[in-house]
């Protein structure tokens, strides 16, 4: 099964001009898991260079948010139910875990919570 | 300056503020206090990281300040407050004991008898040791998003690290605690507040809200006939969460408590015009409960 708003990441994130340039300082590369499925997004100056699907025989990421995809789609509602409705909700009451170098994430927080968002709405799986 | 501007007509808010000097813990302190209203003393405390401007709403409503005088302070260190002299040979940290004094002392500068006092977040643990150890002190206490104890899930030490800049990481962990519904430009001013707070307050706030003030043990001898007490909580605060105030309303003996709907971890502040619908009845029973 496909997570078709991993892949809408780039369009949505690089469509809104405002939101890289408040990336402009962040480069790095994350993965996202859903259920299995495992998705890497590489981020250049703000802007979503690549999304790459896995599984991947090499790890080439700096950070990963991992949950389920039942607590993606219902962080990907357009009105989350409560705990769902923010990552750092859903790492408080265990819907996702972080795990690797958090530095890119948390020296630009409100960034990545904003590229998640920009897909709530999409169709979240194919 | 444009003729439109010049001649639109001006609002000047009833809020005044002055600056105490005041002792606290042997050292002399700058505190900023504001106010506005007549009548019982409703003094309100702001959350961890943000300072008197959360209660902005709350101190223009014209129907509040009839009955109230809605009084507020930075903490010191936070808003417009000072440190303390010296105060970058030290790392900043609340303790209970340190808060429970500031608010003391605040009241007796300004001569508040049995005031109301009502605290948010670190500010809603506070009124929990206030009516447990100075229940005398107050005419009834109003908490929002108490908790007893709040375990930390994350590494706090992101809050003050000179390679990530702090006003931008405290929004960034504390947006997700105001409410989806709430409308963008109160969600945006109180961000705002949390951006323009000095290295390493807010982390040291936390202190107080995750190890010291932690008061799990204790709030089962809170008494309510000597401090009536309400308890207000956000739906989407996953902070202090529903289920930590619900604990406290089965402990505590003849506490009042509700969940609003729809609402995060700074109610005054993130939708002031819902919160008012809920916190005006609880006024009206605070103000009975003080009066017997």
């Amino acid at each position: 099964m496909d997570a078709l708003w991993c892949e809408a990441l780039a369009s949505k994130v690089n469509a809104d001009e405002r939101l890289v340039w408040r990336g402009r300082h962040a480069s790095t590369s994350f993965l996202l898991q859903v259920d299995r499925a495992e998705y890497v997004i590489q981020i250049l100056a703000g802007r979503v260079a690549a999304v790459k699907k896995g599984p991947f025989p090499i790890a080439d990421w700096v950070f990963a948010l991992r949950a389920s995809e039942a607590a993606w789609a219902e962080f990907l509602q357009p009105i989350p139910k409560p705990g769902f409705h923010d990552v750092m909700a859903m790492l408080k009451l265990k819907h996702l875990k972080m795990e690797g170098d958090l530095y890119p994430l948390m020296s630009h927080l409100l960034y990545f919570k904003d590229v998640l968002a920009s897909v709530r709405g999409e169709e979240v799986t194919s | 300056m444009s003729h439109d501007s010049m001649s639109a007509p001006v609002f000047v808010e009833p809020i005044v503020g002055r600056y105490m000097h005041l002792s606290l813990n042997g050292q002399l302190h700058r505190v900023y206090v504001e106010e506005a209203g007549a009548g019982v003393p409703l003094l309100c405390l702001h959350t961890a990281g943000a300072d008197t401007r959360q209660y902005r709403a709350l101190m223009n409503d014209a129907e509040l300040l009839k009955q109230f005088r809605v009084i507020a302070f930075d903490l010191p260190w936070h808003g417009k407050s000072s440190p303390p002299e010296g105060w970058r040979n030290g790392t900043y940290r609340l303790s209970s004991h340190d808060y429970t004094q500031a608010i003391l002392a605040v009241a007796d500068a300004l001569q508040l008898d049995q005031p109301i006092v009502m605290g948010c977040s670190i500010g809603g643990r506070i009124v929990l040791h206030l009516a447990l150890e100075h229940p005398e002190r107050f005419g009834a206490a109003i908490g929002l998003q108490s908790g007893a104890h709040v375990e930390p899930y994350y590494d706090l030490e992101w809050l003050h690290r000179s390679d990530v800049h702090g006003g931008e990481i405290a929004a960034g962990i504390v947006s997700g605690l105001i409410g989806p519904l709430s409308p963008a430009q109160h969600k945006w001013e109180t961000l705002w507040h949390y951006m323009q707070s000095g290295p390493g307050v807010f982390k040291g706030d936390l202190f107080f809200y995750n190890a010291d003030g932690d008061i799990r043990d204790r709030v089962k001898q809170i008494d309510t006939t000597k401090c009536p007490l309400w308890l207000l909580t956000g739906e989407y605060d996953y902070s202090c969460t529903p289920e930590d105030t619900a604990f406290l309303g089965k402990t505590i003996e003849g506490v009042h408590w509700q969940i609003m709907q729809g609402m995060g971890h700074f109610p005054m502040s993130e939708d002031p015009e819902k919160f008012l619908t809920y916190l005006k009845p609880v006024l009206q029973a605070a103000l009975r409960a003080r009066a017997t």
